[in-house]
């Protein structure tokens, strides 16, 4: 189970050193144009998050990834 | 109308600070450079647990690229909420939490503890700001209380954008300090649930139900830290990778939830108040894709969670948004949710078997996989307004693992399924 675990942050590692050392990825800046819409924004529902963040923080065992797990009781 | 009032709110704001200021009630001077966000959930489980949130966000422009962000959450929980102990073939008898107070189980029913209401608030603030070229800082906190939980908390993260703007590499760290007081105090580990019929009078009940509380209140310390990379792939694809790492010593057992314990023939004998472990170590990797579609835009993300309770899970979410006219999208939202049973989770406990180190029966922590099958509606209005509505259906299979049931328990529901359906409206102005 370790060594599971252990190679898939080895695959992790690599495919993240692939990505950001990869010089043919990414835009020029005047190719920004459909990036630059709100649409494409990673949080581009902040409070539609935070609510589910809410709700599955409360109802289920796990919690963050996306942002902080934080604190909060989830009690019920 | 009705939209127009909605879309005056923020000069009407802006005339109203402006008044307050005792400056000339010149509508936008003021808070032209705030945007704000506002949504209203609520959330109902069929026959279990119903509650309403609304968040109001605030964003404030300050020039140079710095930003103050505010944040007020209100919401209110009331109904019934699995306690974990078993169903019985006959009536069962619980004692409120608080101690104070009696409730019967029907014959068959899933325990169902039906005294929560609570009411939460909940206030955030950050700053954001460039530090350098190609440097971004921010820093918050958060205060949030209800009649029985208080947590404070603080947060910074450092982002540092390179190859054009194309990679970013970020880092946050995050600590809150929850404090929890439940109504009676908090019941040692194993306590037993006592009975006032089982007492010839108050005083001796209440004197053997104190003997069970050793605290009025226990905290609970979290330090989070995030590591992320955004990285642009391309004109139309954009990736975010997260690893977090959540570190929570203090108080996690939950002060309302019993373990049964049954005899051979799975007749409960007892109910105890669970105990869980005192640290908890979670990790998580998160990776979400933003992909441009023909016009459409998608919104998948899969995050794997696991942690040294022996928990882990994998989540999938898929948000995809179809323009069908020049203001209107429609938006339909999938996630599937699964997880594995925390290593102390046990349904019920046995009375033949000694009592464990740790056990908890609250399904949330045992093996379940989950789904949530929504849809979105937004149209933008005038002025780069916003209003959407969303309604989702929201259930939960807890699933059985390993333990068998023996005797009457093998024809009670052990693992009941929860469904609820959640239904939101959202204005940005």
């Amino acid at each position: 189970m370790r060594i599971t675990k252990l190679q898939g942050c080895a695959a992790l590692v690599l495919v993240l050193s692939q990505v950001t050392a990869c010089s043919s990825l990414g835009v020029k800046p005047w190719e920004r144009d459909v990036l630059a819409k709100e649409e494409m924004a990673l949080n581009a529902a902040p409070l539609d998050n935070r609510l589910d963040d809410h709700i599955y923080f409360s109802k289920e065992g796990s919690s963050g990834g996306r942002s902080f797990a934080g604190g909060g009781c989830g009690c019920n | 109308m009705q939209l127009k009032q909605l879309a005056n709110i923020s000069a009407a704001l802006a005339a109203a600070s402006c008044a307050v200021l005792g400056q000339d009630a010149q509508a936008g001077t003021v808070l032209d450079d705030w945007q704000f966000n506002s949504a209203i959930l609520l959330y109902n489980e069929t026959d279990r647990v119903s509650a309403g949130e609304a968040i109001l966000s605030a964003r404030g422009d300050f020039g140079d690229d710095k930003y103050l962000n505010l944040g007020l959450v209100v919401d209110a929980l009331t109904g019934a909420s699995a306690t974990g102990a078993v169903a019985q073939p006959g009536v069962q008898s619980f004692t409120r939490p608080s101690g104070k107070g009696s409730y019967d189980v029907a014959p068959g029913d899933t325990p169902l503890d039906d005294t929560f209401h609570d009411t939460r608030v909940q206030l955030d603030a950050s700053w954001e700001q460039p530090l350098a070229p190609n440097w971004r800082v921010s820093g918050g906190g958060h205060l949030s209380k209800e009649y029985d939980y208080l947590s404070l908390g603080v947060n910074g993260s450092v982002a540092r954008d390179f190859n054009q703007k194309n990679t970013t590499v970020s880092m946050g760290l995050a600590y809150s300090h929850d404090t929890i007081s439940p109504e009676g105090g908090v019941a040692s580990g194993f306590a037993p649930m006592l009975l006032r019929s089982n007492f010839a009078d108050d005083d001796s009940y209440q004197a053997a139900f104190d003997a069970t509380r050793d605290r009025a209140d226990d905290t609970k310390d979290t330090v989070d830290m995030l590591l992320g990379l955004t990285q642009v792939i391309n004109r139309d694809w954009l990736m975010q990778f997260n690893y977090s790492l959540s570190m929570a010593d203090g108080y996690m057992t939950d002060p309302f939830k019993l373990v049964s314990v049954v005899n051979s023939n799975g007749e409960v004998q007892q109910n105890l108040y669970e105990s869980r472990p005192d640290k908890r170590t979670k990790h998580s990797v998160y990776w979400q894709n933003k992909l441009h579609l023909g016009g459409t835009y998608l919104d998948a993300s899969y995050r794997y969670m696991w942690d040294d309770w022996e928990l882990k899970s994998h989540t999938a979410d898929v948000k995809w948004r179809f323009p069908v006219s020049e203001q209107w999208y429609v938006e339909p939202q999938l996630r599937y949710y699964q997880q594995s049973a925390a290593e102390f989770y046990l349904p019920f406990l046995q009375q033949s078997d000694s009592l464990p180190q740790y056990a908890s029966a609250d399904y949330r922590i045992g093996k379940m996989s989950t789904y949530t099958l929504g849809a979105k509606f937004g149209t933008k209005l005038a002025a780069g307004n916003e209003l959407s509505f969303r309604i989702a259906l929201y259930q939960q299979n807890p699933e059985q693992d390993g333990a068998d049931a023996p005797g009457v328990l093998a024809n009670v529901d052990l693992y009941e399924k929860v469904t609820a359906v959640m239904a939101q409206v959202s204005y940005s102005f």
